[in-house]
Formats: C-alpha cells, structure tokens, sequence
C-alpha cells in the first residue's frame, strides 16, 4: 500500500507538482501496480546476475578528436528563454 | 488510381517502368491524407511541400537514366518520436509542441540517403507510454479496420498510415510491443528488430535498454527491404551492435522445411482469446504442413516479464524524462524559482500515463526500494533471458500471438494495470532484446485482424522473415485489407 507521503515524497524527487486528487489517484493506482509486482519476491534469484543491458559490450571508446558541432545559434534554437549566448533560467540563490 | 494499395517492391516496378511517376505517386498519398485522415487522424504533421520535393528529385533521377534505390520516391510516415531536421517532432507531448530538433535521427538520414518521400510524422501515445495511442496529448487515432477501435499503439498512427494507404510503410519504435500490437490491431506486418541492430540516435528516448525502431509494412518483403536501409552499427549510438547485417531478401525462400519451430505453452491458453489462439494454432500447422517441425515448448518465466518490465521501464524512463525542465528546449512554465519552474513546467507538459510511469519508476529506483523492487527485476529479466537462452538451442523460432486480444474499443481504457497486462505476449522479447515480428493472420469473430508473432534468437531476424514469408506464400490469409466503407 502506497500512502499519499509516499506518493507525495516520490512527486517531490521527480519534480511533479500535483494536485490533491492526482495524489489520491496516483497512491491508488500505484499501490494496486505494486500489488502485482509483489510476486517477484517469490522467485529465488539466488546467483542469477542482474541483466541491466542485453548486449555483450562494456565500455565504448572512441579517439578524443573534434567531431562536427553545431554553432551555439543552433544549440539555443529551442531555448525558452536564452540571454548573451546562454540558456537563461530563473533566479537560483 | 489505386497505387496507394501497392507495396514498395510493387511500386519500385512502376516507377521503374515509368508507369507513375514518384510525383504522382506522393500527390495520390497526399490526396488520400486530405480526404481521410480527418476520420482516422493518424498524422500529427504533413510536410506536403517537403514530400512534393523529395518525389521531384526522384522523378529527375529516373529521367536522366539513373539507377534508383528500392525506396526511392515511396512514400512514408514516420513516428513522431524519430527526430527530423527542422521538422516539428512532438512524440504526441504537449511538453514537445513546438519542438524543431536540430538533427535528424540516423535512421532518418538513411532513408535520406535513399531518396525516401516523407510524408509526415504521425501519431503515438505520449513519449510512447500506452498501447492504444489514446493517450497522444493532441488526438486519438481510429482503427482503419473499425472506427470504434483503437489502432494499438504506442505506434498508432504508423500502423494506422499504412492499414489505411495513407502510408506504403511507417516506422515506429517497439518498447514493449509498440510495433507488433498495433500492426497486429491493424493488419499488416510489424518488427521489432534485435536490440543493437538498429541505431536509436536521434530516437526520443523512453527505456534505453529496451527501445528499438523498426518497420511497419504492407507485406514481409517489404519489412526485409526497409531493414535492410535502417540495419547497421552507428557510432552515434553506444549501444549500437557492430555486425555483419545480411540483405534480409535473401531470407525470403518460400522454403521453411527442417526448420524446428517452438510454441510456447506460456503465450496461449487462459487470458488469450480463444480466436487468437486458433490462429496462432492454424498458422502453425501450416507450417508442419510445409515441412516445418513444430513442438509445444516452455518458457516458464514468462508471466512474470509484466512485472518485471514495469518496473525496468518506467525506472529508465523516470531517469530518461528528467531531461523536460523547462530550459534548453520544449515547453516552460514560468514560476518564481528555478525548482517551481521544473515542477509547473512538468506539470503541465506530461500527461497522466507519462506521470504515472515516471512516479513508478522513481519509486523503484528510490532508496530503500531500490534492491526489493528495481535490482530484483533486473534478475529476473535475466531468468527470461535464460529461458529463451534454453529455448533457441532447441528451436529456431517460436510462434505465439502477438497480443492476446484483437484490437481494443476506444474510450474504455482507463485502468492502467489492465493495459499493461494487455503487453504480456510482447514484452518478454524486449528485456531479452531478441527479434520479434507480427503478422497479420486471418480474421477474429467480429472481423478484426489477427496477428501472430514469431520470435527468434538475437540477430535472427532472417529467420523470422523466412517462415512468415512462407506463410504470406502459402495462404491468403496474411494480405488484409480493411473493408473501407464510405468510400475509403
């Protein structure tokens, strides 16, 4: 069972900013999703490796040279807001 | 004019042979989008001007004696997930509304290369999350089969394009099933390729480890034409698989004899509809009948893939989506501080299965549920992985449904767990990130196209298209066509 703590804490880490019924909604639907998921524990995992990644590849390296870039008109072509050359953003501190 | 029924290697021959041009093939498409795509609402965008002045140059190619590719001038969708150049990709977000990527995704420049015609981007659930394409934030897309149905998803609106000639093929981009379900709700053939082999860069990520693009087609010669462009290791992609991809025609024999074919006890019985499973049963003593052996086998960790992958996914995801807030592109809300404007601006840009999914997987990943719930998962998907392991030293392929139902009505579609219960048939072959594709097999009850899948071992996608290129030979049951009332 998923409390609506929980359920706000979890918003709070994903930046969600939801209202009362969505969390009331959200611990409801997310407690019966978790319900099902409990099975899992059942299964005896002992030594079974956890698989994040199917492909046998580790580490892709590559040589550290200039590829193409794009100009920083491009970078900023989607920018909501953008001040001399950055991103702008609200007030931090 | 009907070209707009043929597929690509049919059309290649015309155009070809001049008896169309690539002009006139796209204006027939467009024309078909004007008059019908205002029932069916499968495109998010039509870049007509665009698609005119691809099939141009085509037309001046064939003019001036040179040879062309086998996609050249053919018209096509694309998921509106698959970044284009200046082209306004939305992955059916309002987060994304607006949104002009400033590069193409590498399968786009392939069929770049290829003189592909786009006709537009097209329809999806939000960011990919859904298999009913309901949950787009601008519009749902019918089923071409039956207005009352959705065309699956999360790739409706490619698999929809084609079902309806409003496309000669799509791509889409398969999660958990989002290819193979809607082709299967909708009556052409879909797949999803081994993980690796077909580059994500420029794909608008949901779960890393588990996405991968593929082909939505008219028939298997040309699902084995398209992946023969969009294969192919891609530095711009670290998971790329560095292979000798093979031309997959080569695969179309006609001939499946010797070949040892599974099917699996786990993906028929309770929960499947019993019109799907005779089917799938009827798809497989076709092929006994052409020679093939074919065996009941087990996978026996296959009912728990659900849980397992709804967990995984929405954990990636949770991660991959932290990237919307508010600041180097798509939608901002603006609010007094810079956390305030994350949190408006995610409040407003995501939908609710969106939020859901990344609640879920922060859930997962966050401390003190982190081992029981996410770790745990990752074993388990390694016990599906081990099955299949087991499986293909037995078998070639394996034969199953593709979903356990045939398309689903719209608008009662609200409990999620439902849904997600709904991907039990395609999801194990994503964590496993083995091949797996849909063909349409016949008919349900009420009329709907069936889809039978067909899974094999990693990079046996060759495989796959022999057996259900020797089943679109031998039967008639895999060439559908909806029965297009009102003049469709």
């Amino acid at each position: 069972m998923i409390s609506k703590d929980v359920v706000e804490k979890v918003a709070k880490l994903s930046r969600l900013d939801l209202d009362e019924a969505e969390i009331t909604l959200y611990a409801d639907q997310l407690s019966q999703i978790l319900d099902t998921m409990a099975g899992l524990q059942q299964i005896d995992t002992e030594g079974v490796a956890p698989l994040a990644h199917v492909l046998p590849i580790e580490n892709v390296l590559r040589e550290d040279e200039v590829g193409e870039c794009f100009t920083q008109e491009k970078v900023l072509a989607n920018a909501p807001e953008q001040s001399e050359g950055m991103f702008q953003v609200p007030k931090i501190v | 004019m009907t070209a707009s029924r043929l597929t690509i290697h049919e059309l290649h021959d015309l155009l070809i042979k001049k008896e169309i041009s690539a002009i006139e093939l796209t204006k027939e498409h467009l024309e078909r989008i004007q008059a019908l795509d205002g029932e069916i609402k499968s495109y998010i965008t039509v870049t007509d001007d665009l698609a005119l002045q691809q099939a141009k140059s085509v037309d001046e190619k064939l003019a001036a004696g040179e040879n062309i590719g086998l996609l050249a001038g053919i018209p096509m969708a694309l998921k509106d997930n698959l970044c284009t150049e200046g082209i306004e990709t939305t992955c059916a977000s309002n987060m994304l509304r607006g949104f002009k990527p400033q590069y193409s995704a590498t399968v786009v420049n392939k069929l770049q290369a290829e003189d592909f015609v786009m006709l537009g981007k097209v329809n999806m659930d939000e960011f990919a999350m859904g298999s009913t394409t309901e949950n787009s934030a601008f519009f749902a897309t019918k089923n071409p089969w039956n207005a009352d149905c959705v065309p699956g998803g999360s790739s409706g609106g490619s698999a929809a394009s084609v079902a309806a000639d409003l496309a000669v093929y799509a791509l889409g981009s398969d999660t958990g099933g989002s290819i193979r379900q809607p082709a299967s709700f909708c009556g052409i053939v879909g797949m999803k390729p081994t993980y690796g082999a077909v580059s994500r860069f420029g794909l608008i990520a949901f779960a890393s480890s588990l996405d991968q693009i593929g082909p939505l087609a008219k028939d298997v010669t040309d699902a084995a034409l398209i992946m023969n462009v969009i294969t192919g290791y891609d530095k711009k992609d670290s998971t790329s698989a560095d292979y000798a991809y093979p031309d997959y025609t080569t695969a179309l024999t006609g001939d499946v004899k010797g070949l040892r074919i599974g099917l699996p006890k786990e993906y028929l019985g309770e929960g499947i509809d019993p019109d799907v499973e005779a089917q799938v049963r009827a798809a497989a003593a076709k092929l006994e009948e052409l020679g093939a052996h074919v065996e009941e086998c087990s996978l026996p960790y296959t009912r728990h893939a659900m849980p397992a992958y709804y967990l995984i996914a929405p954990a990636e995801a949770s991660s991959n989506l932290g990237r919307y807030d508010g600041v180097r592109y798509g939608l901002r809300v603006q609010s007094k501080d810079v956390v305030g404007m994350f949190c408006q601006t995610r409040k407003q840009g995501f939908g609710p299965e969106v939020k859901r999914r990344i609640m879920l997987g922060t859930y997962a990943l966050s401390s003190g549920y982190y081992d029981a719930y996410y770790l745990k998962a990752l074993k388990v998907r390694n016990l599906i992985k081990q099955d299949y392991d087991r499986a293909f030293a037995q078998y070639d392929c394996l034969i199953a449904p593709t979903a356990p139902t045939t398309a689903l009505h719209k608008g009662q579609n609200q409990d999620p767990l439902a849904l997600y219960k709904g991907d039990i048939c395609t999801i194990p072959s994503n964590l496993a990130g083995i091949p797996a594709m849909s063909l349409p097999y016949g008919l349900d009850r009420n009329g709907m196209p069936v889809g039978v899948q067909l899974l094999g071992k990693a990079f046996a996608e060759p495989t796959l298209l022999q057996v259900a290129y020797a089943l679109e030979q031998n039967t008639s049951l895999t060439r559908l066509k909806p029965n297009q009332g009102k003049g469709l």
